[in-house]
């Protein structure tokens, strides 16, 4: 699972950076630079929170080639 | 017209069926350039190069372009033949859009190319989209740039009254003028109705883009440099420029030159050919920019000691890009002259980051700050220039920060006396191009 943030819609609120100092961190101007390596799975569930807790819906969380975590793949079938 | 190639010797079978008989040499893409500099019509194109049915088409067109070699000339050197591939056997038939949006100040060989030889820019947008299956072309201009979309339209006009490009429905479209209007995801949200902003992707243009259709964005040159592959083969491209850099280019050379100008020039050409050919330098320079205010600058000693090419660029940390090329006299003060484009670029922002459009701004003013002496502004255009990079949506931040990265190494003696005496001994004069007029509301 990686972190991606669409520059477009963010607005500068920093609750991801709040709810996940580890990854994401604030620039001089309060935008948040993410680290855009692969989440250590026990920071998994703290990137999902700051995912949906960010107010402008900028921040995502992108599935890696070495697959969803067992846990997401559940949801999405539950989805289908 | 008509000359059709002949098919029945075994040569030209395993040419593709190729007759004519590419110049040799340069110029090759300005090769039917009028002394008038006015647009060629149509009857002496089609004498010289036939019609765009005489010549390499399909997916044969899309093998020899991919055996050319073709970067896209429009600043990325991106391989043709990957963007064509990309689009080609799309669940939906793709649209082509002919990129001459052309929001570099310090380039001017799209424009030039629009104005004298449209038929040639006209003939590669129409061979491509046949090739990828498109039937739909956008050619896109400046707003302001009245002289070129009057020739594109007479060229038009010319075209369909001999009923070429039959199958084809071509628009030109009126981009309005601004940095990033070329970008591609800007082009494509415009012609889509929205404002000619950058996008977020995915998807990128070749998955959805005008209409939702897969679309493949060519730059103007690139389309003039394809239509003559059309013409006459991979192997005469390769005639000229190097073999990983292969065919000539146009490129834009201003500044402290006696003869500035667009001039087609060979990759691998050495710099030192380049400013000849442009009349020798007027005097003393700085520094020299390479790709305009998206590229990088380069200490004159090294760019002499260099050749055209992206390989030999990278060892100083810059790039061809589109290949305007401006030699800046050093009797105007470098650091003023760096202040008032980084302003510039700060200004043309699409003001959708909040990295680009703080970063930028911040940017700017430690650059006047800079310029006025101030000791901290060194260290403050440091740290923000590492802080803006890969930000944006576009690459807009990235490019600014090239360009004045570039700067601080180059004009690291200039910018010292600024800091020592908050001046230099030159005023600045305004030698770098800033389009007239220039403000977004």
């Amino acid at each position: 699972m990686k972190l991606r943030v669409n520059p477009i819609a963010c607005e500068g609120h920093g609750l991801c950076a709040e709810l996940l100092p580890e990854l994401i961190g604030l620039d001089d101007w309060g935008y948040p630079i993410v680290d855009t390596g692969d989440v250590p799975r026990d920071l998994e569930p703290m990137a999902r929170r700051a995912v949906a807790a960010c107010p402008t819906l900028a921040l995502a969380v992108e599935r890696t080639s070495a697959g969803p975590p067992a846990r997401s793949r559940r949801r999405e079938a539950h989805a289908r | 017209m008509g000359r059709r190639p002949s098919v029945s010797t075994a040569a030209a079978t395993q040419n593709h069926g190729i007759e004519r008989r590419g110049p040799a040499g340069l110029p090759r893409l300005l090769a039917s350039l009028r002394e008038d500099g006015r647009a060629e019509p149509l009857r002496s194109h089609v004498d010289r190069y036939g019609t765009v049915a005489d010549a390499i088409s399909g997916g044969a067109l899309v093998a020899e372009v991919e055996a050319s070699g073709l970067a896209g000339r429009g600043g990325a050197s991106f391989p043709t033949a990957v963007k064509l591939a990309s689009v080609v056997g799309a669940r939906r038939r793709p649209v082509v859009v002919a990129n001459g949006a052309e929001g570099e100040p310090a380039s001017g060989k799209d424009r030039a190319l629009l104005r004298t030889l449209p038929h040639l820019v006209l003939d590669g947008a129409v061979a491509v989209a046949d090739a990828v299956g498109a039937r739909d072309v956008f050619v896109t201009v400046d707003g302001r740039a009245a002289t070129e979309r009057a020739a594109l339209e007479v060229a038009l006009e010319e075209r369909r009254r001999n009923r070429l490009d039959a199958r084809m429905t071509i628009r030109i479209t009126r981009a309005p003028t601004g940095f990033v209007t070329g970008e591609e995801t800007a082009l494509i949200q415009f012609l889509n109705g929205g404002p000619a902003k950058p996008t977020f992707t995915p998807p990128r243009p070749f998955e959805r883009g005008v209409g939702g259709a897969p679309t493949l964005v060519q730059n103007v040159e690139t389309l003039a440099q394809l239509a003559l592959i059309s013409r006459f083969g991979s192997d005469w491209f390769r005639e000229v420029g190097t073999r990983d850099e292969p065919g000539s280019v146009l490129a834009t050379i201003s500044g402290a030159v006696h003869r500035p100008g667009v001039y087609e020039l060979a990759l691998g050409a050495p710099f030192t050919d380049v400013v000849a050919e442009s009349g020798g330098l007027t005097g003393r320079v700085s520094g020299v920019l390479i790709g305009g205010y998206f590229g990088s600058w380069v200490a004159p000693d090294d760019f002499f000691r260099l050749r055209l090419l992206d390989s030999e660029l990278a060892t100083h940390r810059a790039a061809l890009g589109a290949r305007a090329i401006l030699a800046l006299p050093d009797d105007t003060c470098a650091v003023g002259e760096l202040a008032r484009v980084t302003r510039y670029l700060a200004s043309e922002s699409a003001g959708q980051c909040g990295p680009c459009v703080h970063g930028l701004d911040a940017i700017a003013t430690a650059m006047e700050r800079l310029a006025s002496g101030a000791a901290d502004a060194r260290p403050q255009l440091e740290r923000w220039i590492e802080m803006v990079r890969g930000r944006g949506a576009c690459r807009h931040p990235d490019g600014a920060a090239g360009f004045v990265e570039s700067a601080l190494d180059v004009f690291a003696d200039e910018i010292d006396l600024h800091l020592r005496y908050g001046r230099c001994r030159a005023s600045t004069r305004g030698v770098l191009p800033l389009p007239t007029g220039n403000r977004k509301s």
